[in-house]
Parts: structure tokens; sequence; C-alpha cells
């Protein structure tokens, strides 16, 4: 399998071989009965600097990778370098230092203030809590971050009620830099707002990370807004990451279908495109991640899929320019690429349904190529 | 010449409260006819969803006060006694919620929910209800409808609950479906199964529809009429084809601006609307829009009408600017600032 690469620098986050499975338990003795397989064997690292966006319908683990790289959940196998340090299985206490560079920005700005602390006490804590600067010092910073994020500092004594829902994700935003964080993991950060203030957001966010040069892994369900924050993006389906690709790459060549599905479920708001574009409608919901389908996760929702979908599960595999997918059946893939393509003849339609093989990834084969379909 | 099944009259819904008197809605008019998707677009707080709950006589109070008329079939819906209103509520205007978790009750099954509307407006019998349920739950595409009748909300996924409430708006084979932001809270590819559905139901069923909604994109697809509202007010209004191709007020190219399209060129920046909604108790003066408009001057202290600008009749707007100055300033409004030309 190919290692996925940053573009430029180094790699804040990598994240390797992760997973994460919650266990169901039923009786007395409270016995595991299942597992829900939330995120399933994700490698991928996001650089210094950079926004990767991650992608995806509710269920297919996204959230559960961003709190597993904060930590807020603890990895069932792989592991998480952050800057250089080992933190998958760190205790609570080493982490908190660690803690401060990290910080979170949740999607429900109803939910995710207290409702009975003022605005100041909200935005301070986090300093309070890692014992940073006096009190005066602290309420000056708190000024000046609601300044930043479009606040006035008069709204310092003021409770979460009076403001709107786009107000509130800004004391979020105010909260998660409160600590001067290296990383920020918005978790559907504006999926809850009018597409009006859905657009101040993500203007802000992108302000703040030039100004404070952070590092941003934006998860969404919604590729029309990720496209305009992220430097590169991964789609996760039922837990596992099945491509990975710079931003703008994924949307004029999407590889795997159910990035192609994604794309053309986003409503075009032009009433001739919408009426002569072909639109994918994905059939049911996604599958339940206790017992994934076999084979390609995606194959019973997918309208390319074949024999071999349902029993060998695709690879990741390098299309080149850090393009990577995991399909039996790629699209927008020329012959050249396909024949640069390390990975075993089963990767062209044809070959693919001819050989229903297991395979080793990343073996190289003799004749690697038959032509794309 | 289609039946027309509601008109709107200078509606106007006030809510009394400690702090003053909300004018929620100040002055709405429109028709809906038979067959016909009527979307209303809106912020947060821009009186559409009032709107639509006064259709239903849902935001009935000893603090509201409503002027105004809402004509259904010759009869006004604001002045109909609640035991006649409970027969038109579910039966002939039915409504569909935003968050189907809350819109449904989790200690019922979703069967049982579907039932008890039928056999509220209906005389049928339990059993007969019970498979109509199923074949509604099977119209809507619920799989294995006949054993997932039985089931709790719960045991539904966000956009089968949707679907069971459609399903339940559905059971009485009502003349209007009121879908208030029915996509909001569910996955783009949820979003996309469900406007399929509605846009075949309206078909099916011969119903009108009223779909609500913040996202311009979202009624692309399905609307014929669009009404644009904005602090209690229509701001604009016509066919689907005038508000995208000819649109006349400086909010509706702030809303299609922010829309991130994957069909052009990425923008630097998005284009938004800068602020927020005014407070619907200390309304500015003049132009609603004016504090936040761009492109405001002096005229903008006097509130214009909403009346007809254009050469199409049927598209009204309420803006001071020139039709000329409009269609100059808008498209480097709507593309964003990458593509205002320097």
């Amino acid at each position: 399998m190919t290692e996925p690469q940053t573009q430029n620098g180094n790699a804040l986050v990598q994240v390797e071989s992760l997973k994460k499975y919650f266990p169901i338990r039923k009786g007395v003795l409270s016995r595991e009965v299942a597992r829900v397989h939330a995120v399933d064997d994700v490698t991928l690292s996001v650089a210094e600097g950079e926004t990767l966006g991650l992608v995806g319908e509710s269920g297919c683990g996204k959230s559960t990778l961003g709190r597993c790289i904060v930590r807020l959940l603890e990895p069932t196998a792989g592991d998480i370098v952050f800057d250089g340090q080992r933190i998958g299985e760190l205790g609570a206490r080493k982490l908190r230092p660690l803690r401060r560079e990290m910080q979170m920005i949740f999607q429900d700005p109803y939910a995710s203030l207290n409702p009975r602390k003022r605005v100041g006490t909200i935005i301070s804590d986090p300093m309070r809590i890692h014992g940073i600067g006096d009190r005066k010092e602290r309420k000056e910073r708190v000024e000046d971050l609601l300044r930043v994020v479009g606040l006035s500092p008069e709204h310092y004594n003021r409770f979460p009620h009076e403001f709107s829902g786009g107000q509130r994700q800004r004391i979020g935003v105010a909260r998660a830099l409160a600590l001067r964080p290296k990383l920020i993991v918005a978790d559907e950060p504006v999926s809850a707002l009018d597409v009006s203030i859905q657009a101040q957001m993500v203007n802000l966010l992108e302000e703040l990370q030039d100004e404070f040069r952070l590092t941003y892994l934006f998860i969404a369900h919604d590729l029309g807004v990720v496209r305009h924050v992220s430097d590169r993006i991964a789609v996760m389906y039922l837990g596992k990451l099945v491509e990975l690709s710079p931003a703008e790459e994924l949307y004029s060549r999407p590889i795997m279908p159910y990035t192609e599905a994604l794309l053309s479920a986003v409503p075009v708001p032009d009433p001739d495109l919408a009426e002569k574009r072909e639109r994918i409608v994905l059939e049911g919901d996604v599958p339940s991640p206790i017992n994934p389908p076999s084979g390609c996760r995606f194959h019973p929702r997918c309208r390319y899929a074949t024999e071999i979908c349902s029993q060998v599960e695709p690879p990741l595999v390098d299309y080149g320019n850090g393009h990577l997918a995991a399909c039996h059946h790629p699209l927008n893939v020329d012959k050249e690429t396909l024949a640069r393509v390390q990975a075993s003849p089963a990767h062209t339609p044809e070959a693919a349904d001819a050989s229903a093989l297991p395979q080793e990834p990343g073996k190289e084969r003799a004749n690697p190529l038959g032509p794309a379909g | 010449m289609p039946e027309r099944l509601l008109e709107v009259k200078d509606l106007k819904v006030r809510f009394a409260t400690e702090d003053g008197v909300v004018r929620a809605v100040d002055g709405v008019d429109f028709e809906l006819d038979r067959g016909k998707v009527l979307g209303i677009v809106g912020e947060s707080g821009s009186g559409k969803s009032v709107t639509a709950m006064t259709l239903l006589g849902l935001t009935r109070d000893k603090n509201t006060r409503f002027e105004g008329e809402v004509d259904y079939k010759g009869n006004n819906l604001l002045e109909m006694p609640e035991s006649r209103l409970r027969e038109v509520r579910g039966a002939q205007i039915a409504m569909i919620f935003q968050d189907p978790m809350t819109s449904l009750n989790p200690v019922y099954t979703v069967g049982d929910q579907i039932i008890e509307a039928i056999v509220t407006h209906e005389d049928i019998g339990k059993s007969a209800a019970r498979s109509r349920a199923v074949e509604l739950l099977r119209e809507v595409g619920i799989p294995n409808a006949n054993a997932r009748v039985d089931d709790y909300p719960h045991q539904f996924s966000g956009g089968m609950r949707q679907r069971a409430m459609i399903a339940m708006a559905l059971s009485c084979n009502p003349d209007i479906l009121i879908a208030d932001e029915p996509t909001t809270a569910l996955d783009v590819t949820i979003q996309a199964q469900i406007l399929e559905l509605l846009d075949r139901l309206r078909a099916d069923f011969d119903s009108a529809v009223i779909l609500i909604t913040h996202d311009l994109g979202v009624v692309a697809e399905v609307a014929d009429e669009i009404v644009v509202m904005y602090a209690g007010r229509i701001v604009e209004r016509g066919s689907k084809r005038n508000v995208f191709y000819d649109p006349q007020h400086p909010y509706t190219w702030g809303l299609l601006g922010s829309i991130p399209r994957l069909d052009r060129p990425k923008p630097k920046k998005l284009h938004s609307i800068e602020g927020t909604p005014p407070s619907l108790i200390n309304l500015p003066q003049g132009c609603k829009f004016r504090p936040r408009c761009p492109h405001a001057f002096e005229k903008c202290f006097e509130e214009p009408e909403l009346r007809n600008r254009v050469e199409d009749s049927g598209h009204l707007d309420r803006c001071w600017l020139s039709v000329e100055d409009k269609r100059g300033l808008r498209d480097s409004t709507i593309a964003g600032e990458a593509r205002v030309p320097a």
C-alpha cells in the first residue's frame, strides 16, 4: 500500500492504521456481543498549515476519527503521531500539555456552550485550566479574541442565549483559539447554520488560518463547503478511507463512485443546469457498521458494482499526484495513469471482473494492464 | 386554468412579548395553485416558518394578533373556529417539520402514529388504516414496510424518519403539503432522495407543496415559484427562472452568492451577507435590508413597495435601485470577490 503523502511541509498529524471499535454489550454480565466498526484501518496525515477536509455521510466514522485524533476517544488499535510525538496511548496526565495544541469546534452551537456561563468565562476557561496568565491578562486576551472572531468586547458579560446561531459559533471559535493551538478539528462547524451565515463562518475560518498559521481538520457531509476551505480532501465510507485527493482534483475527476455520487447530491442553484445534469441518487442509507458489507463496503449502493466488489476489498491505490482511491472500477482514470498504478491487474474493470481472487495489496504483477473501460 | 387552492392576502402576524411587539410577518401575499410547488426562502427569523404555521392555525395564542386573510377554497383560515380547523389540519393541509426526531413521538411506533392520523380524519377501521399505513410507508420508499411499520422512531435513521413524516402527512391525501426545512437536518445524499420523493409525490397525489428553506439550491430543482422573505416581508417574488436568472433584490443576490458552487471555478472568498438579520421588535427605518445592503443609498430610508419593475409582470421586488443598475451590479455580487473585474 502506498503511504499517503503530504504535499508540502511536515506532517503535523499522522494517523497510522487507526481503528476504533465500540463494543455493544448485553446481558447481566455485559458480555460483548458485537462491535461497531466506526473507524477501520485509516491511515492519513495532515501537513502543518494545511486544511484537510474529511467528508462522508452520517455514520461513516468521520467524527469518530476527528475525536480520536484529539484523543477525546481512545483508539482501539493503531497510533497517532502529533507533532512528532506518539499520542495514541498516552495517559490523561501526559496528554494534558498536548491538549493546548489541539482544539475542537463543534457542530451544534446551541449544545456546545454552557448556557449558565458568561461568554467571557466560556472563552477564558481553557486558559484558566491551563494556568495561563492572571485574571487581568486573560480578560484582555478574551477581548482580543472576541474582536478577532468578529464579535465585540462588550459581549464579554453576555450569556450564550443572547446570541444567534452564527454568533454562538463564533464564540466556539474564540474558545478554540484561546490556547493558541496548532491544530483545530472542526466537526461540521457550519452545517447547523443558514447558508448566508455559513459563508461568513467559512471566510472567518480561512482568515484565522492565515493569521494564526492553523492546521485544520474540517469535517463535513457537504462537498460544497469543503471545497472552499480544503487543500486536500479525504472521503470516508463506513469507517474506511475510500478516496484522498488534492481538493480541486477531487471535483474535476473523482475516482471512487461514492465520491461521484456525493458530488452529484450537492444541489446546484441553477434551474437549467439542475434539470440537465444527471443526478445519481444513492439508494437507501449507509449500512450498519456493526456488520459492514463484505468486499468493498460501498458495493450494495454502487451502480458500477460487479461480483468482485462483494468479495474482495479494494486496497487504497495511488493514482499519482497524491490522489488515492480504493475501488475496483475507478472512474476518470486514463490509460497511462492506470498503467502507472502500482497495483494488481484486478484494478482495471475488465480484469477485475475476470479474476475475483484475493490479492496482496501493493504487490506488483507482471502485466498490470488491460485497457480502461 | 389550474385550481386555486390558497390565497394569502396581506398577512400580518404579531406576537406581544415582554420586550415589545414582534412583527414576525408583516404584509405577505401569495397564491398557490394545485400541482405547484412554492418555495419560500429566507434566513432564520425572516418569518417563513411563522407564515407556514399560521396557515394551519399553529400560532394561535392570546398574545398573537393576526391581520389579513388566508383564503383556502373560499374559507378564511384565520377566522375559522378551532374545531373546524382541526378537520382541515392534517386532512387537507398537512405539514412536515424540520427535525424528524422531535416531531415523532418516541414512545409510539411509527405505524401507530400514522394510523392515528388516518383514524382521526376518516371513518375507517383500525386494520384498514394499518394496511394503508404500510402502503404509505412503501410509497415513500421504506424497505420492508410490512415489518418496519411496528418499529419505534429510534429504530429509523434520520432519512427514514423524515420519510415516515411524509407518509403521515400524505395519509389523508392533503391538498396542500407544507414542508418546513424538510432536509436541513439530513445528509446531502439523503436530501437528494427526499427532494426527489417530494417531487414524485406532488405528481402522484396531485397536491400543492409549500417548500420552506434557507438554501436556494434546494428550491432550484423542485420549485415553480419562489418567494424570498426578509424580516417578515417578501422582498422578491417570481417564477423560478426569474429569481435565478434575473434576481432583482440585493438580498437574493446575497443568498445566491453564499452558496458554494461546484459548477463554477472556486472564488477566492465566498460572498457573504455581512451582519445579522434585524430584530423584529426594532426594525430599521425604510428598507429592512438597508443596514446590510452594500448598495444602499439615501432613498433606502424610505420603504420601497413590493411591485413589478421588470419586463415580466409576474416578477415583483422591493428595491429602489434602477433595473439597469441592478443588472450591472448583481453579477459581481453573486460571483464572489475573485471574479469582480479589477
